[in-house]
C-alpha cells in the first residue's frame, strides 16, 4: 500500500473491501465483548484466546492497525478508512480486550515517543495479537494527581530497579506489558522528575493483586514492584522529560474509543446483543405504557444520539485542526454524564425488581440495580469527570488555574497530609 | 459552527448577521416591544429576497438552496437569529413554504409565491400532533358533502394577526389532516396573546364551522401523517439551530463577565465551583451544536434517522438551552433579570423555542414509541 495521500485507496473502496471480509471472516457480536468482564476467570481467559485469534485473523486479512504505517505492519490509512470499518463492523464481534487501553493509549503512545527498535519490537506484536497492554499510571497514594506519581525508577548499572505501586490496571492479572510512569528524580518539580518506561508483567519482582469491586468484578489489579529490573533499553524519552510524554499519554487516555487506533463496531441502526435493553426492562416491571416510563426511554435514546453526535463533532474539529487537543474533555464529561444518567433511567423503570434478582437476570453488563450501585464508575474512570470541567475551564475556555501546594516544590518536600503536631 | 459550511453558505449566513445587526438591534426591539407585530412587513419583505423563505422550496417551484442542502442553509439563517434573538415567523413560514411545494391548486401556489417574495406570511395551526392520543386534537376537520368543515381553537399560533395564510392541522375520523385557508376566511377569530418573547408575537385562534374547498387540502383527506412529521422536523431544524444561536450569544457574553467581574478581590472565572459550572454549560453547547448540525444534515439527507435526530435535538435543546441561559442568569445574578440587560432576549428565546413544535417531553414520547416500534418489529 501507498504511503502517499493521493494513492492510497479512496475510504468507500476501503469500506467495501471490509464489508466483503467483516460478513465473511466475523462472527456476531458477543456478550463478553460488551461486558468487558466475564463471569469467572476460566471464561475470561477463553475471552481473551478469542481476542488474540481475532487480532491475528484481522491481522492477516490486511486491517490491523489501519491508521499504523506500514513499515510497523500497519495499513498506513488514514481515521476516516477506521471510521468506515468501524461503521461497518457494526453488530459483529471484536478482538474487544485489545482496545482500550492496548490499541489506545498504549500503542499511540509508543508510536509517538518510542524509539524505532521499540516500536519494531512490540508494534507488529500488539497488531498479530502477541501483546496485550496495561497502563500504569494510578498509584494508591494519588487517583486524578497523575504526575504525583512515586513509584521511583533508579538507575543500576545499565538497568534501572522499580519499587512501588500501581493500581487500576485493568486485565493485569493476564496481560503482558505494562506502559509505567516512574519517579526518576526526587529533588525536582514533580513534573520535572517523571520518566516513562515499558514493563513486563511477568517478570519477577512483580506481584500482582485482584481488586474486587462492589459489584464482586474483579478485573482491575493492583502491582507492588519490589526491585523490578529492566534495561535501559525499556525506557521511553529522555530521563525525567516523562511528563512530556504523559501529557500526550493523558490526552490519549481521554479520547478513548474515539482514537483513530481504536477499532470497535459503532452505529445507531444496528442492534447489538448487550444485556436486557430498557424497554425490556420497562415491559417487565409492567410500565412500558405509563407516559413518564416513556419519557425516560426517550431520554435514554436521547443521550445515546447526542453521545455519538458530539463525538463526531469533537473528532471532526480535531481532524479540521480548529479545535485543540483539550476539547477531547467535553466528550469526556458528556459519555461520564450521560453513563450515570442512563444507569439511573434503568435503575428507575426496572422499579422494585432492581432490589433483587435471579441468575438468569444477571448477564451483560449486570441487571440494573448494580449498575445503578457502579453508576459514578462512568465519572471516575479515566480521568474524573472533576478533571475533566477543570480541564475544560482552564484549557478551553482560558479561565485561571486553581492554586496548587505542589507548584515549583521539589517533589520530595510536598505535602502529604495533614501536618501532625 | 464547526459544521463545515462552503464560501457560498458563508456568504447567505453573514449577509443575514449583517442585516439583522442593522434591523432589529437588541435597542431597538427592547424600545418596540409594545408593537403588536414585532417586526415590519418591509423588514420581512428584504429578509425573504436574501433567501429566508426559499431554501426548503423545489427550484421548480422559484426556490432553491444554496449548497443543495436546504435544510442546512436554512440552520444557517435560523442560528442568525438567535444570534440576534430577531423578529419574524421564520419557522411557519418556511414550515408551510416546503409543504406547499409541488402541491397543485390556486390558492396553494398564490401563498408559496407570497412567501417566497415576502409579500404574505403564514401561520401554522398545529391543532393535532404525533405525540396526542388521537382524543386529544384541538382542531377536528370534516367533511361536509363537497366541502371542508373546520372546527376547534388552537395556542399559540406565531404572527396570527399578520399571516395571510393559515396552514391548519387537525385531526378527521380518517386520520392527520391539513388544509390551507385564506386568514380573511369566515369564522376564524384571533386573539392576541401574551407571550415570553419580546418581538415573536402569538395569538389564540378559533375556527368555528370554517368551510373551505376541498381544492384548500393538502395532500389526501385523513392522509396527512407522514407530510406532517415531515413538517416537525422542519421545524425542528430550524427551533434547534435558532436555540443554539441564542445560548452562543447568552454563553458569550457570560464568559465575558465571569472575566470582567470581580468580587472579593478576584475574578467570577477564579472561582472552581463557578469554572465547574462554565464547564458544564460548555458542555451542553458542545452538545446542543452537535445535535442541530446533525438533525438538519439528517433532514437534508432525508436520513432514515431524521426523526429520531430531529427529536433528540428537540427534546436535549430544550432542556439543556434553557437550563444554560438560566445558569447564565445565576452568574450575573440580579442584573440578568432586568429588562435593561441583553440576556433575557436569549432566554426567552431559548424558553419559547422549547414550547413550540412539541416540548422536551413530547418528543421523547415519540421516540420512545419509535424505538419500541423498531424492537417490536426485531
Amino acid at each position: 500500500m501507498s504511503e502517499t495521500m493521493d494513492l492510497i485507496e479512496s475510504v468507500e473502496e476501503f469500506r467495501g473491501r471490509a464489508r466483503d471480509w467483516i460478513a465473511a471472516n466475523l462472527g456476531p457480536i458477543q456478550p463478553w465483548d460488551l461486558s468487558q468482564h466475564c463471569e469467572n476467570d476460566a471464561v475470561e481467559l477463553v475471552a481473551v484466546a478469542r481476542d488474540r485469534a481475532l487480532q491475528r485473523q484481522l491481522y492477516d486479512g490486511g486491517f490491523a492497525g489501519i491508521c499504523v504505517p506500514p513499515d510497523l505492519d500497519g495499513q498506513g490509512l488514514t481515521p476516516a478508512h477506521q471510521r468506515a470499518f468501524n461503521e461497518e463492523l457494526a453488530g459483529y464481534e471484536f478482538p474487544s480486550r485489545f482496545q482500550v487501553p492496548t490499541f489506545n493509549p498504549c500503542l499511540a503512545v509508543l508510536l509517538e515517543f518510542a524509539t524505532p527498535a521499540q516500536k519494531k519490537k512490540h508494534i507488529p506484536a500488539i497488531l498479530k495479537g502477541e501483546e496485550v497492554w496495561v497502563q500504569m499510571l494510578s498509584e494508591p497514594g494519588g487517583g486524578s494527581d497523575v504526575a504525583g506519581a512515586s513509584t521511583g525508577a533508579v538507575r543500576d548499572g545499565d538497568d534501572w530497579l522499580l519499587n512501588g505501586s500501581k493500581v487500576w490496571t485493568s486485565r493485569a492479572w493476564w496481560a503482558d506489558w505494562g506502559l509505567c510512569l516512574a519517579r526518576t528524580n526526587w529533588n525536582v518539580p514533580k513534573h520535572q522528575g517523571l520518566t516513562v518506561f515499558l514493563v513486563p508483567l511477568r517478570t519477577p519482582g512483580m506481584e500482582i493483586h485482584r481488586i474486587e469491586r462492589l459489584s464482586g468484578e474483579t478485573e482491575a489489579c493492583q502491582e507492588f514492584l519490589t526491585d523490578v529490573r529492566i534495561p535501559d533499553s525499556y525506557r521511553v524519552g529522555e530521563i525525567d522529560a516523562g511528563w512530556s510524554i504523559g501529557t500526550r499519554w493523558m490526552y490519549y487516555e481521554r479520547i478513548g474509543h474515539n482514537s483513530p487506533f481504536v477499532t470497535h463496531p459503532i452505529g445507531l441502526t444496528k442492534k447489538t446483543a448487550e444485556g436486557p435493553t430498557i424497554i425490556q426492562i420497562a415491559r417487565k416491571a409492567g410500565r412500558l405504557d405509563d407516559p413518564a416510563t416513556r419519557e425516560l426511554i426517550g431520554e435514554s435514546r436521547t443521550l445515546d444520539i447526542v453521545t455519538h453526535e458530539l463525538q463526531r463533532r469533537l473528532a471532526a474539529a480535531a481532524a479540521s485542526g480548529k479545535g485543540n487537543t483539550d476539547l477531547s474533555s467535553i466528550d469526556r464529561l458528556a459519555r461520564g454524564m450521560a453513563g450515570a444518567r442512563k444507569a439511573s433511567i434503568a435503575f428507575e423503570l426496572a422499579g422494585s425488581t432492581a432490589a433483587a434478582w435471579t441468575e438468569e437476570e444477571d448477564v451483560g453488563y449486570g441487571p440494573p440495580g448494580m449498575q445503578f450501585l457502579m453508576r459514578q464508575v462512568s465519572c471516575i474512570g479515566g480521568g474524573t469527570t472533576e478533571i475533566s470541567r477543570n480541564v475544560i475551564a482552564e484549557r478551553v475556555l482560558g479561565m485561571p488555574r486553581e492554586p496548587s501546594g505542589d507548584r515549583n516544590v521539589a517533589y520530595r518536600d510536598i505535602p502529604r497530609g495533614p501536618k501532625r503536631g | 459552527m464547526w459544521h463545515t459550511i462552503d464560501s457560498d453558505q458563508e456568504l447567505l449566513r453573514d449577509t443575514t448577521m449583517r442585516y439583522l445587526a442593522e434591523k432589529v438591534p437588541l435597542a431597538r426591539q427592547r424600545k418596540d416591544r409594545d408593537d403588536p407585530a414585532g417586526f415590519d412587513a418591509d423588514y420581512w419583505a428584504a429578509g425573504a429576497e436574501l433567501g429566508w423563505t426559499s431554501l426548503l422550496v423545489t427550484e421548480a417551484d422559484g426556490g432553491g438552496s444554496v449548497s443543495g442542502k436546504g435544510a442546512v442553509d436554512l440552520a444557517l439563517i435560523a442560528y442568525a437569529f438567535g444570534r440576534h434573538a430577531a423578529p419574524g415567523p421564520l419557522v411557519d413560514c418556511n414550515v408551510t413554504a416546503a409543504a406547499l411545494s409541488g402541491q397543485a391548486g390556486e390558492l396553494q401556489s398564490a401563498a408559496l409565491a407570497d412567501l417566497i417574495s415576502g409579500a404574505g406570511i403564514a401561520a401554522c395551526c398545529l391543532g393535532a400532533a404525533p405525540w396526542q392520543q388521537p382524543g386529544e386534537a384541538a382542531i377536528s376537520i370534516g367533511k361536509d358533502g363537497g366541502d371542508i368543515l373546520i372546527n376547534g381553537s388552537i395556542r399559540p399560533v406565531e404572527s396570527a394577526g399578520q399571516a395571510k395564510y393559515f396552514l391548519v392541522t387537525g385531526r378527521s375520523d380518517a386520520g392527520f389532516t391539513q388544509v390551507l385557508l385564506p386568514a380573511d376566511a369566515p369564522g376564524i377569530t384571533i386573539k392576541p396573546l401574551k407571550a415570553l418573547d419580546v418581538s415573536r408575537k402569538f395569538a389564540s385562534v378559533t375556527f368555528e364551522n370554517v368551510r373551505a374547498p376541498a381544492a384548500a387540502l393538502l395532500g389526501a383527506f385523513g392522509r396527512a401523517a407522514e407530510p406532517l412529521a415531515r413538517q416537525i422536523q422542519n421545524a425542528a431544524v430550524i427551533l434547534a439551530a435558532e436555540s443554539v444561536g441564542a445560548m452562543d450569544a447568552a454563553f458569550d457574553m457570560t464568559l465575558d463577565w465571569a472575566f470582567q467581574r470581580y468580587t472579593f478581590g478576584r475574578a467570577l472565572a477564579s472561582y472552581q465551583a463557578l469554572k465547574h459550572r462554565f464547564a458544564d454549560m460548555k458542555h451542553w453547547l458542545e452538545a446542543s451544536h452537535a445535535l442541530a448540525d446533525a438533525a438538519a444534515d439528517a433532514v437534508a439527507a432525508q436520513s432514515l434517522l431524521a426523526a429520531d435526530t430531529t427529536s433528540a435535538a428537540k427534546s436535549y435543546i430544550g432542556q439543556y438551552g434553557v437550563e444554560l441561559v438560566q445558569d447564565c442568569v445565576q452568574m450575573f445574578g440580579g442584573i440578568g433579570v432586568t429588562y435593561e440587560h441583553d440576556l433575557h432576549f436569549f432566554l426567552r428565546r431559548v424558553t419559547l423555542n422549547s414550547r413550540l413544535y412539541g416540548t422536551p417531553a413530547e418528543h421523547r414520547r415519540l421516540l420512545a414509541a419509535t424505538q419500541i416500534e423498531q424492537e417490536q418489529a426485531a
